[in-house]
């Protein structure tokens, strides 16, 4: 009872009656406030350059507000409206203000852009209308009605409903090939205008194939880079890991050489008499060559974290499983395998998440059936503009990628992966 | 004339050799002998240690006879039948490794259930065996355990059990007691020996512990340079060791360099570099004129003359052991010289810088080769 | 004098070596030959005139990097060389900046620059500088008759082979629908109709499992070179310069073909707006649009230059009047891009363009 008390609630003090816990974490508290200060230049630059803009970007998938931003007359008006009655004189006026607004501050493109994403053909309605608007006189309904007919159409003003809601499921829906009406009903689009589901179903085909592939083709790689001696050893692995020494769009490049119908593999199909001259192998522009150069640029990643699991594991579990009587196989499959499925698990999850947001190789070796919903992605961020929609997409992906690592991590289990 | 150069087969195994290295030879490079000529019989139900320095090849042995290595020349045959071409799995040899080797991956219960699995065992007799096993290293309560939450000594005693769940006749151990604090060690020696005398099965040790070979053995062989040096029971090896290397290897060990200068009736006398005549036993000696090391243990010398062979000393160093002194001395320009003295009140009159005579029998002091001197 | 102007050159490489300085302004255009040409017609004369340095820099298209600098406030773009439907959207959208035509040099004659641009060619925010075309190109070697039609290139019975298209459904569409047999000028008022739209999807399924496609504007004629393909879908530029400066065996072919204009623009809140301004008054003057013309053959649009195209710079015998898209006998059975249309429909069609591919 000297160097300890323990007080009525059975904390243990120290000598001056403080309990120890305190004590411990005050003596703590500089080593690590000391710790952290390391750390924090580092966890700055992610935070504020990674993490931060990438949340911005992913709320752009959600919220969108330049027509609520721009049209300030008509927006609070179209909340109030039910989407089924004939729009009203008020409204006619409104949007008319709006028009002749926008077209003196040069926002108009951005609001007809957004509008035509939701209706198609809204563009030239929006500009060319805005253009008149200035010399319009009321009753509005009838001018404006008389400059672009669509104007009396109620889905142009269910359109503008929709679009007027800043915070929207419109992209979200879209890009699981869905629409958001003005009723607030979500349903599927037109058959011959689906086309994400199936590009995520494809990417994810991909990959899988890929880790598969790359797994059969590594793991007896790094099995014979584990099993040589030292010396020899290396020296393969300089060559496992020379690709990485290359630039990426060199490799495709090389693949494009290598498959193309007067390429390196096609000629020599001919050689051997497998392929006709005029009768060449498809093996690029398509998935089959998407495929093939994926699995070649992943392999490194899929070898390396299953060669060092690999070298860790001594020789004498082999020996002892056949000195206890069991085949060269048995040994393998039983003692040996189980021991490497910590790597396995380590490069299939590196291939598959490096594979699933694969995106120069598909766009130069994928052709129709071999591109990958990252191209889509990048079609959306350089050529649509439509930031709002990749945005969308990027966050299903997110999600779709994160539900993966759930069900890695309840059937193997996170922890129980190793890099080395 | 073509000559067969074939090694005789001895098919008639006399009936107390279990295990036979016939003519073994071993190189890994083609440049290099690791194992020269080596010829060893075991016979069944004895406790045989390859002692010696790493490097000496007894390692190499132990794996040619568990099937991982093979010989480059010569039979190795085990129960009268040459196993040079049967891989290891159909040999029916138990194993400890240095490290266990347990299946991480497994719990004890399976690890110790593997080898009857294999075997194609009932899962009642693979349960009762594993029971039996378990209880024989009094491990019982364990079985559902991964290895990873094992203590050292626990795990030794499960990769025993392992080893011994199939009841092999032979059972070969790679220093298995390595990687065990020194206390912990000296327990198991112990348990690994009681085993081995209830079970009545063929053990083949591999260490280069000198105090652990003499622990638990019937028989040690002493490698060194690939070659056994001496075959013999421990008191043998330690009272009578046949040349240099063995005496140095096994105890403390004084050495006197001298030349031989007359020999009779395998009683030899030699000549210090100090010109004093010391007499010994011939048992590994040159002619006249050869040098020769003259061997004594430290505790047959004895302070003051009391026996045939005298010399000066000088005391350098006295440290207190507690049953007795060891007294590091300066005799015949050996400045390592060491004198066990035991501890009795005469030891009082003992002290650094005293000059002293120190004796001891001919009997004791065996007239070995030089090593390489 | 000459002691002169090797100080200017020394002092203007010193400048491109040391980023853009206020003497400097930088020109974005599509590269390769096209770049090129842009190059030795207006980027050399215009910089020995002013003294200041052109940086040329390479894209393939599209708003989205403009659109990035000036919501930035961090415009480091000058001039822009975009398509027509670029340069509406982004003048509708502000960004870019507006260009007052009056400025513009007169022709030689006296014509004012309004009335001797093509129509269109001169816009709220931009200046025209060429005409540029899709057209298709086939391997001379591949087939005993040479095709010449745009149903030819639909043709596979007729003409085996691998076609290659453009990743996208401008020009694509409307091609197909000639392929099929309709006129030129009946395309967009069949394109703006569900039936028009599904026979034109209609055509393209007859030949989609010979398709290779292409995105990025060298690859086209790289596609024919290694005989990845037959007949290829191409910018008229492209193509005459892999045959008259790489010798290639390929010919080309006018009918169908859908030409559209290419523009200088600035990006609103440009830094040196004012060199940019005057590097586009130069650079579209009746002389620079006809230098230009000898280096690759995309028309000009000034009326006045015509008349002044000369020869192709390495080889005298090429009159590069003839190879224009814009003579008498290319324009037989063409259309000219409806940007409207394309403004209105383009995600739409997109879209059901990308499912068609996937499928």
């Amino acid at each position: 009872m000297l160097a300890s008390q323990n007080n009525s609630n059975n904390e243990v003090l120290t000598n001056d009656g403080i309990p120890l816990k305190k004590k411990l974490s005050k003596s703590l508290f500089k080593s690590r406030l000391r710790a952290f200060g390391l750390v924090t230049p580092l966890l700055l630059l992610i935070s504020l350059g990674f993490v931060f803009p990438i949340l911005v970007f992913l709320t752009r998938g959600v919220y969108n507000d330049t027509f609520e931003k721009y049209m300030i007359n008509l927006t609070p008006i179209l909340a109030e409206w039910d989407g089924k009655t004939e729009p009203t004189e008020e409204m006619f006026e409104a949007l008319v203000l709006d028009l002749v607004a926008l077209k003196k501050s040069k926002n108009i493109g951005k609001v007809a852009s957004r509008m035509n994403r939701e209706l198609s053909g809204s563009r030239s309605l929006f500009t060319s209308s805005a253009r008149k608007a200035k010399n319009l006189e009321s009753p509005f309904k009838e001018s404006l009605i008389q400059v672009k007919k669509k104007w009396g159409n109620l889905d142009t003003w269910r359109a503008m409903k929709v679009t007027s809601n800043s915070l929207t499921p419109v992209f979200l829906a879209s890009a699981l090939d869905m629409k958001y009406t003005a009723d607030g009903t979500i349903v599927q689009k037109p058959e011959e205008r689906r086309i994400h589901i199936k590009l995520f179903v494809r990417t994810l085909e991909i990959s899988l194939i890929v880790v598969i592939a790359g797994l059969i083709l590594g793991y007896p790689v790094a099995f014979l880079l584990a099993s040589l001696p030292i010396r020899i050893s290396n020296l393969l692995l300089i060559l496992v890991l020379l690709p990485f020494w290359t630039s990426l769009l060199v490799r495709t490049t090389a693949w494009i050489a290598m498959l193309q119908g007067q390429g390196v593999l096609n000629d020599m199909f001919v050689v051997f008499g497998i392929a006709t001259d005029e009768d060449r192998f498809t093996l690029i522009y398509n998935k089959a060559g998407t495929l093939i150069s994926m699995t070649h640029i992943l392999l490194p990643f899929m070898i390396l974290p299953i060669y060092s699991v690999m070298k860790t594991i001594p020789p004498s579990y082999v020996r002892a499983a056949k000195s206890m009587g069991a085949t060269s196989w048995t040994a393998f499959w039983r003692i040996y395998f189980p021991q490497t499925i910590p790597g396995i698990g380590a490069g299939a999850i590196l291939v598959f998440i490096l594979a699933i947001s694969f995106y120069i190789t598909p766009a130069l070796i994928g052709g129709q059936d071999g591109t990958m919903i990252s191209n889509f992605i990048d079609y959306h961020m350089r050529k649509s503009l439509n930031w709002s929609l990749a945005a969308a997409m990027g966050g299903v992906l997110l999600v779709i990628v994160l539900f993966l690592y759930w069900i890695y991590d309840r059937v193997v289990g996170i922890d129980n992966m190793k890099l080395g | 004339m073509l000559t067969i150069n074939r090694v005789k087969v001895d098919l008639n195994v006399e009936n107390n050799s279990f295990v036979r290295f016939q003519n073994v030879q071993k190189s890994y490079d083609g440049e290099v002998l690791v194992v020269k000529d080596l010829n060893l019989d075991i016979p069944k139900g004895e406790f045989l240690t390859m002692l010696g320095p790493s490097g000496s090849g007894k390692t190499t042995c132990l794996m040619m006879l568990a099937g991982f290595e093979t010989a480059t020349h010569g039979i190795i045959s085990l129960n009268g039948n040459p196993i040079n071409n049967i891989p290891p799995h159909k040999r029916g040899i138990g194993m400890v490794f240095q490290n266990y080797a347990l299946f991480p991956h497994m719990t004890v219960s399976e690890n110790l259930s593997f080898p009857l699995e294999v075997r194609g065992l009932t899962k009642t007799t693979r349960e009762d065996k594993v029971r039996w096993a378990l209880d024989m290293v009094q491990m019982s309560e364990f079985g559902n355990r991964r290895p990873a939450q094992l203590s050292g000594g626990q795990q030794q005693r499960i990769a025993l059990a392992r080893s011994l769940v199939f009841e092999p006749d032979l059972v070969l151990m790679d220093e298995p007691l390595g990687a065990l604090d020194k206390q912990l060690r000296e327990h198991m020696q112990y348990e690994i020996k009681h085993l081995h005398e209830r079970l009545g099965v063929t053990v083949v040790y591999v260490t280069h512990d000198q105090s652990e070979a003499l622990t638990m053995s019937d028989k040690v062989a002493v490698f060194n340079d690939g070659v056994i040096q001496q075959l013999a029971s421990p008191p043998d090896l330690y009272e009578r060791p046949e040349n240099a290397f063995v005496a140095q290897f096994i105890g403390e060990n004084n050495k006197i360099i001298a030349e031989v200068i007359e020999i009779k009736n395998s009683i030899i006398s030699a000549r210090t570099s100090k010109g004093n005549i010391i007499k010994g036993k011939k048992v590994n000696c040159g002619d006249i004129g050869s040098k020769t090391t003259l061997s004594i243990r430290p505790e047959r010398i004895n302070v003051g003359v009391k026996s045939e062979n005298t010399s000066e000393a000088e005391i350098l160093e006295l440290i207190y052991i507690g049953d007795h002194i060891r007294c590091r001395m300066l005799v015949e320009g050996d400045k390592d010289f060491i004198v066990k003295v035991p501890n009795s009140s005469k030891i009082m009159n003992l002290k650094i810088g005293q000059k002293a005579k120190v004796s001891w029998s001919i009997n004791d002091c065996r007239a070995l080769d030089t090593l390489g001197e | 004098m000459k002691f002169l102007n090797l100080i200017a050159v020394t002092v203007s490489a010193l400048m491109v070596a040391t980023v853009a300085t206020a003497g400097s302004i930088t020109v974005v255009s599509w590269g390769g030959a096209y770049t090129k040409s842009q190059v030795e017609a207006y980027h050399k004369p215009w910089a020995k005139k002013t003294g200041n340095t052109v940086v040329s820099e390479d894209y393939s298209g599209g708003l989205a990097e403009v659109k990035a600098q000036v919501e930035s406030g961090n415009v480091t773009w000058d001039v822009v060389d975009v398509e027509l439907s670029d340069a509406l959207q982004g003048c509708d959208e502000g960004i870019l900046e507006v260009i007052d035509p009056s400025t513009l040099p007169a022709a030689p004659d006296g014509t004012p620059a309004t009335d001797d641009f093509m129509d269109g060619a001169l816009q709220e925010c931009a200046v025209g500088n060429i005409v540029w075309s899709t057209i298709y190109a086939y391997d001379k070697t591949k087939f005993d008759t040479a095709p010449t039609t745009m149903a030819d290139f639909f043709d596979v019975e007729k003409f085996p082979g691998k076609r290659g298209m453009r990743k996208l459904g401008k020009a694509m569409l409307e091609m197909a629908l000639m392929g099929d047999g309709v006129p030129a000028s009946e395309v967009y008022d069949l394109l703006n109709t569900p039936a028009g739209v599904d026979r034109a999807f209609a055509k393209l399924d007859t030949i989609k499992d010979h398709v290779v496609w292409w995105e990025a504007g060298a690859q086209p004629p790289q596609l024919l070179a290694d005989g990845e393909v037959t007949m290829t879908i191409v910018w008229n530029g492209r193509i005459f310069n892999a045959i008259a400066a790489e010798g290639q065996p390929f010919g080309l072919v006018w009918d169908g073909q859908v030409y559209d204009l290419d523009l200088f623009v600035i990006p609103k809140g440009s830094k040196n707006r004012e060199a940019a301004l005057d590097f586009i008054r130069f650079s579209t003057d009746t002389k620079r649009l006809a230098d230009q013309a000898s280096w690759i053959n995309y028309g000009p649009v000034r009326n006045s230059s015509i008349p002044m195209i000369g020869t192709y710079h390495s080889d005298s015998s090429i009159n590069m009047v003839d190879h224009m898209p814009t003579t008498e006998a290319a324009l037989k059975n063409a259309l000219q891009n409806d940007f409207m249309f394309w403004a209105d429909n383009g995600e739409e069609l997109n879209e059901r363009f990308n499912a068609w591919l996937a499928k």
